[in-house]
């Protein structure tokens, strides 16, 4: 019967239609009956004094109806921006983390270009912007800093009062004995990366539609969120609306990748001046304003040197990560980004004695950074994957030997890694095989042999990743500093007529959670699936959700839908029971109805339950009116999803152009609801991860002007950088998931770059070339093959 | 000052009076409230504000209003005819070749210019018809597939619309 087989098959997404038609529903596409426009007058400095700002000119601009300075919003009493997590644990210091005040707009000094310092709100989006021309901000440049490792030296420019050298944090995670681990080396492998700044880019910038109505007291607020019902919290925490009278709604959001999950100036500025004009504000961030102003990604100087056996077992990792917070502490994980989503993930999936890993967080003139795409997962799977290789080029073993001899091995789960976390599950082996026959790995060998003779570099690149994701039990990131829970919530609503309304608090913004969550209630109730709705992204409707991020919306967010509707499985059987005159034990539920065992024939199905619980005149004693339950779901650890990359390259030594000549990639995310979406969450994760590796680069000059600030600039990958991949599953389902299900949103991304690298670098090892920082440009390449050749 | 336009979206005639500084893709968006064409850049990078206009896919965010005057335009909301999804339509709903949705309307236009050009694209035609397209969820892989299909169900189905707005 097909409603049960909904579990598991490639169903058409339900989003599409509106999508594909042109009638999504889309921030900016909303708009409210009187409503003005917000432009941000941001600072072209990356560093400087505000000695005034004069803004009585356009004020008196026809069409302006306010403009407001970082002074007035401040006056009004908007509040800075929170971080919402400040480190304890693992400070070196044994201190608290501070932050430093964020002001929605500068008062007295910028400190990144892009730095909002006035707004100007007008009749039309364009007057708003002829306005900024008008207001005169005196500046007094300051010496800026846009190096992590710079700014931390003596002498360099202090940003921010309370951060000596610029240090936000120095964090640390230790275990194992590290010490006895080098002293009993054979050899030790050191490597220098640098894990560069990566712009995010979501096709949709951040838009803000903020609408007051004073007669009821209550604000609506649109908002391109990830998160709605944390938007509207830090949205409270800032402007002091309360959270009952704010609505936030984030229907249909195109992309996040991370950077949707904070709550911006733009947003709580919208919001707070809503309330003060008492008319609706719009706010619509340009691509321009997105490259300077909204959070960006990695940013990484790491130095990394590995305890190793001749026999190739891997002893120890030590690491010094300085890793470059921006101007700010944003408001979203950032500091945990380069700390506990990065360092328990430096062993990856290998049995290492002993972990040390310093990070460094440090205040620069730049564009604060914070989660993106996999976020502190790939830069430790980068040292990782990429040091193995090393370690098998020093011992001259193979790429593929090093990591076997190295793997947790499946019999040994639940396994406590040497970075402090417990892996549910793995079967590492297992991916690994499957991806070396696909890619035909001894084959290439040999056809890389034949190559070389005729002066061509082909080489091949292998990453055995474990990530973690399914973010995650409350307890521990409330333990380790986050100010917020990492539950989910779902709804699960049978109408009287047996179709159902589900609430979650899931976010999705592309993952296709609509229909995967119907695939999941219709299995769960043996409803059609088209019986069942999934509503999201409105805090008018859905209890509070954290929303999607760190691969949890159905790792959680469904363990949650499951939950609930098991709850109203468990409800109707007992009006079943109660209905069909049997004793609660001897009923059963298959295929959508509760029988009596033994007599098959007595029978109620799910709907007809669903209808007597309306009419609730003949229900079991204690047992409410109605199919309806929910269910706050708190995972009890997080979900570990693995595989093996492999990437095929061929390096053209004339030109330094690396072109990406097959991909394979097995992933293990445990079941898959609708294989369809899997694959294509692996594929935008791939094409993210290979833009990191070979294209993309965000990049500051020295006095903190952002040279990638553009889509002229900075390289998203288009169709012709790259190719169709292959892809394949292992299925090791999660122990503790509801579902077995583990999370696939970010295993792409995370995978990717270290296959990509270390394809390139072997193509290049007749030169002698180990290693080359990203992204792989011709020119880096080029450049790394001229200073081979030197003699 | 503003200036009066004319002009056919969809095969409805509009006429208004705009700025001559608008861009066609804020009238499309602004003034007649068609919200399917999307915004995604502010360098003509994107395409994300792809649309026909006579017969040639352009981004909107790179004409002007009164440029546009006198001509036809097709946007995503006029590609299905009659309640019949137009097969790059198809395509990308067939196979998945949308996940944000946000860039979707301007890759399918440019879709749908490229099989008016070349009904029967190799993969490597298609990617680099896309090149002023980009999308940063898919990966592109199965926008491909989803031209790929489309493609074929043009070839198979002679009454198959051949040019949106048609």
């Amino acid at each position: 019967m097909a409603v049960t087989k909904m579990f598991g098959a490639a169903v058409k997404r339900r989003e599409d239609p509106r999508l594909i038609t042109g009638h999504g529903y889309y921030t900016e596409d909303m708009n409210v009956p009187g409503q003005t426009y917000m432009a941000v007058l941001r600072s072209p400095y990356g560093h400087a004094k505000i000695r005034s700002i004069n803004t009585e000119k356009a004020k008196k601009l026809p069409g302006v109806v306010a403009v407001f300075t970082g002074q007035d919003l401040a006056d009004g009493g908007i509040g800075p921006l929170p971080c919402a997590w400040l480190l304890e644990v693992g400070m070196v210091n044994g201190q608290k983390m501070t932050a430093p005040e964020w002001r929605v707009l500068a008062i007295d000094k910028v400190r990144y270009t892009g730095d909002g310092v006035a707004v100007a709100i007008a009749e039309s989006n364009a007057i708003a912007k002829d306005a900024l021309d008008l207001i005169e901000v005196d500046y007094e440049p300051l010496p800026a800093v846009t190096n992590q490792a710079k700014a931390m030296e003596p002498g360099a420019p202090q940003l921010h009062d309370n951060a000596p050298n610029n240090v936000a944090m120095h964090w640390q995670l230790k275990n194992g004995d590290i010490d006895a681990a080098f002293a009993s080396a054979d050899h030790v492998v050191k490597a220098h990366f640098v894990n560069q700044r990566l712009i995010p880019n979501p096709m949709e910038t951040h838009v803000a539609l903020a609408s007051w109505n004073a007669g009821a007291e209550e604000m609506t607020f649109w908002n391109t969120s990830q998160n709605p019902h944390v938007t509207r919290l830090l949205g409270t925490l800032v402007t002091g609306i309360p959270e009952h009278k704010l609505r936030v709604i984030s229907r249909d959001v195109g992309g996040g990748f991370g950077c949707k999950i904070s709550l911006y100036p733009g947003d709580a500025i919208t919001l707070w001046a809503s309330k003060q004009l008492g008319r609706p504000v719009k706010w619509v961030e340009e691509r321009r304003e997105n490259y300077l102003a909204t959070a960006h990604g990695r940013d990484h100087i790491q130095d990394v040197e590995w305890a190793v056996k001749k026999d190739g077992t891997v002893l120890g990792i030590r690491v010094k990560a300085i890793a470059n917070m921006g101007a700010y502490l944003n408001t979203g994980p950032a500091p945990g980004v380069p700390t506990w989503l990065f360092a328990p993930m430096l062993a990856g999936c290998y049995k290492f004695a002993a972990l040390q890993s310093d990070t460094y967080g440090v205040y620069t003139n730049t564009v604060p950074t914070d989660a993106y795409r996999g976020a502190g997962r790939p830069e430790a799977t980068f040292i990782v994957e990429r040091g193995m290789d090393l370690i098998a080029h020093e011992l001259k073993m193979d790429p593929v030997e090093i990591r076997r001899k190295n793997f947790i091995q499946p019999d040994e789960f639940p396994y406590t890694s040497i970075g402090t976390f417990v892996y549910d599950s793995g079967n590492y082996d297992g991916a690994l095989n499957k991806a070396l026959e696909m890619a035909d790995y001894k084959g290439f060998r040999h056809r890389q042999a034949e190559a070389r003779k005729h002066g061509k570099y082909l080489g091949i690149g292998l990453s055995t990743y474990v990530e973690v994701c399914g973010l995650g039990p409350s307890a521990g990131a409330n333990a380790i500093g986050f100010t917020g829970g990492l539950w989910e919530s779902a709804v699960v609503r049978m109408h009287p007529t047996g179709s159902v309304t589900v609430l979650t608090g899931s976010s999705p913004h592309g993952q296709g959670e609509e229909t995967t969550f119907a695939q999941i209630v219709s299995s769960e109730l043996g409803v059609p699936v088209e019986a069942v709705e999934i509503i999201h992204g409105d805090t008018g409707s859905v209890p509070f959700g954290m929303g999607t991020y760190g691969s949890r919306g159905l790792a959680v967010g469904g363990a949650a839908l499951v939950m609930a509707a098991r709850k109203v499985r468990e409800k109707a059987r007992k009006i079943a029971a109660h209905q069909l005159e049997a004793a609660l034990d001897d009923v059963q539920y298959a295929d959508g109805a509760f029988f009596v065992q033994g007599s098959p024939d007595k029978k109620k199905a799910i709907q007809e339950i669903a209808f007597a619980a309306y009419m609730a005149g003949n229900l079991p004693p204690g047992v409410e009116p109605m199919l309806e339950e929910s269910h706050f779901y708190d995972p009890p650890n997080f979900v570990y999803p693995f595989g093996t990359h492999i990437c095929e390259v061929e390096v053209d030594a004339e030109t330094g152009v690396t072109k990406l000549v097959h991909y394979t990639a097995v992933d293990d995310c445990g079941p898959a609801v609708n294989p369809m979406i899997v694959e294509g969450q692996v594929h935008g994760g791939l094409a993210q991860g290979i833009g990191q590796a070979l294209y993309e680069h965000g990049v500051y000059d020295d006095n903190g002007q952002l040279l990638a600030g553009s889509l002229m600039d900075y390289v998203v990958p288009t169709a012709s950088e790259l190719i169709s991949f292959d892809l394949a599953r292992t299925v090791t389902p999660s122990p503790h998931q509801p579902l077995g299900v583990k999370g696939i949103g970010e295993t792409g991304t995370i995978g990717s770059s270290p296959a990509v690298v270390n394809a390139v670098v072997d193509a290049l090892s007749p030169l002698g070339i180990t290693h080359i920082d990203m992204p792989l440009t011709p020119e880096r390449v080029w450049s790394a093959i001229q200073n081979a050749r030197k003699p | 000052m503003k200036q009066a336009i004319h002009l056919k979206v969809n095969g409805v005639e509009h006429k208004n009076e705009v700025e001559p500084r608008m861009l066609l893709v804020h009238y499309l968006r602004d003034v007649l409230n068609m919200t399917g064409t999307h915004i995604g850049c502010d360098t003509s990078q994107c395409g994300a504000c792809t649309v026909m206009l006579n017969g040639q896919a352009v981004k909107s965010c790179t004409v002007l209003a009164v440029q546009a005057s006198g001509g036809e335009v097709t946007t995503v909301e006029g590609l299905a005819k009659d309640g019949k999804l137009h097969p790059i339509q198809e395509g990308f709903w067939e196979k998945h070749g949308l996940q944000c949705g946000f860039c979707t309307p301007g890759m399918m236009m440019t879709a749908v210019q490229l099989l008016e050009r070349n009904p029967n694209p190799s993969e490597a035609e298609i990617r680099h018809a896309l090149e002023g397209n980009l999308c940063r969820c898919t990966g592109y892989h199965n926008i491909v597939k989803a031209i790929q299909y489309a493609a074929e169900q043009m070839k198979t189905t002679a009454a198959a619309p051949m040019r949106a707005g048609d």
